[in-house]
């Protein structure tokens, strides 16, 4: 299952035409403690650099953008309990949101993990 | 603290971000730095949510040298003088400020407007002011506007201010501290002069997060290495400006520029007591007729406390409605890593403002059910009694 990264630090998981996605470990540590995150309605259209998802540390709220178009199949419920999931498992237990992708064109843009790494090491 | 200057890509003249006497020692710590005030400050070490809760069980320390430290005195040596000069700008009654006592006082536009909320104390032929580090070039130019010119105004720009506060930072620096009187003497919002490692320090014990605590003003060549000795006692941890606004919302204390500015009067800030008895009886302070008014009669807003309903945070610029009709706006928020809630402070009228009141925020056109509380969020802490 190929993952795949944007330069606004989400990873996507691909399975056939679904995707999964979430912030990467890098955006985490930045962020700090979250404490709240706010996931897409199932069935909401998202486009691809649309707001999709806000999350909340400590300090303030950010917006998770969309990576691809795509609708929401599913919002990950256990981050409403626990928002700190995205801290302690940030690309596994603490992903935000599936959605069924509109044009997997789009995934072509992405960074691979290897790309991804040598972004953030730029930083 | 040198100010240099550089070109935007306007051409125009900004200052640039400047750098406080720890700012090597942050960075060696692991502090996350940022921008605040004109200055790089750490924002975090090891992460607000848990630095936050050490304060609360331990002690933390914190850089706090961006403020603004002067001594105000008159060139003649005449405290009655300097005294009365201070009192045409500030709400507080200096007859009573015997010496040692620190005091808190709000520094009034002529409207009774709060142009910053600062600390006072007396000492020998001094007044020792302590106001916001974002406010106090616009103080002292106020201050040199509208003090007599017989009044003088000492920046203290080469000293630094670190604030060691929480439940263990009496003992903490007791271990530290010499002087002609025993740390204990010193009960909250009192200041005395102390030696650190044989470095000499003006301490009051008053800080900003209503635990325990003192304020220490160090000269700023010496600030690393008082730094150390505190923060190699098992009490003490480097704090940063993260936790510092989580635990000063906690303890219901306003932040200037966010919950207090130059609109706003000590009244409807919640902050009467601020206003000396003696001042209220006689006024002859900025904006007294708005103020004593505001006094006898209530203000038509007020700054009050809220509880937020469920783990969404509502922030700063959240509007705040009586059912449909909007009636305020949120100052601070944030989540309350003690209380383990989203707490916020904002403005609302007067006749919404007691405890219990039942309002909702506005958070990204989402209505969030808050309550008006009484504040402090957590109790204070502070020690008002000798031998403690």
């Amino acid at each position: 299952m190929p993952r795949y990264y944007t330069e606004e630090h989400e990873w996507i998981d691909v399975d056939g035409d679904v995707a999964t996605v979430g912030i990467t470990d890098f955006a985490q540590g930045q962020l700090g403690d979250i404490v709240f995150v706010e996931v897409p309605d199932t069935g909401a259209e998202l486009s691809q650099g649309g707001d999709a998802a806000v999350v909340e540390s400590v300090k303030a709220a950010s917006d998770v953008y969309a990576p691809v178009d795509g609708t929401v199949t599913e919002g990950n419920s256990q981050l409403e309990e626990d928002p700190a999931l995205v801290n302690s498992d940030p690309e596994g237990e603490g992903w935000f949101f599936r959605l069924a992708l509109s044009d997997k064109s789009q995934l072509d843009g992405l960074m691979d993990a290897k790309a991804y790494k040598a972004f953030c090491d730029a930083l | 603290m040198t100010e240099t200057e550089q070109l935007d890509e306007d051409g125009a003249i900004e200052a640039a971000t400047e750098v406080l006497p720890l700012d090597a020692w942050h960075r060696a710590k692991g502090g996350r730095m940022v921008e605040f005030a004109g200055y790089w400050m750490p924002i975090q070490y090891e992460g607000i949510m848990a630095e936050h809760l050490w304060v609360r069980e331990h002690a933390g320390l914190f850089d706090v040298s961006h403020m603004g430290q002067m001594l105000l005195s008159h060139e003649g040596g005449d405290m009655a003088a300097l005294d009365a000069a201070v009192e045409t700008l500030l709400p507080i009654d200096l007859s009573t400020l015997q010496m040692g006592m620190q005091r808190y006082s709000l520094l009034l536009a002529e409207d009774g407007g709060v142009l910053d909320d600062l600390m006072v104390s007396r000492w020998p032929d001094y007044l020792y002011l302590v106001v916001n580090g974002a406010t106090k070039w616009d103080d002292i130019g106020h201050l040199r506007e509208f003090l007599p010119d017989d009044i003088v105004i000492n920046h203290l720009d080469d000293q630094a201010l670190l604030a060691l506060q929480g439940p263990g930072a009496a003992a903490a620096l007791g271990r530290h501290v010499t002087g002609e009187w025993p740390l204990s003497a010193l009960v909250f919002m009192r200041l005395g002069a102390f030696q650190i490692g044989g470095v000499p320090a003006t301490i009051s014990r008053s800080g900003y997060t209503g635990e325990d605590g003192f304020e220490i003003s160090i000269p700023a060549e010496a600030a690393a290495a008082v730094a150390d000795l505190l923060c190699a006692e098992p009490e003490v941890k480097p704090i940063g400006l993260g936790a510092r606004d989580s635990l000063r919302l906690e303890a219901g204390l306003p932040l200037y520029g966010h919950d207090l500015d130059p609109a706003i009067d000590p009244v409807e800030g919640d902050l009467a007591f601020a206003i000396s008895k003696r001042r209220r009886e006689e006024g002859g302070f900025p904006g007294a007729a708005r103020i004593l008014g505001h006094l006898a009669d209530g203000s038509p807003r007020k700054r009050v406390g809220l509880l937020v309903d469920g783990k969404m945070p509502v922030r700063e610029g959240a509007k705040l409605f009586d059912g449909n009709t909007e009636i305020g706006v949120v100052t601070s928020g944030g989540f309350a890593p003690s209380v383990g809630a989203p707490i916020a402070m904002g403005y609302v009228p007067r006749d919404h403002a007691e405890p219990g009141t039942a309002l909702a925020a506005e958070v990204r056109g989402k209505r969030v059910a808050c309550t008006v509380a009484a504040m402090p969020f957590v109790p204070h802490n502070y020690v008002r009694k000798t031998g403690a």
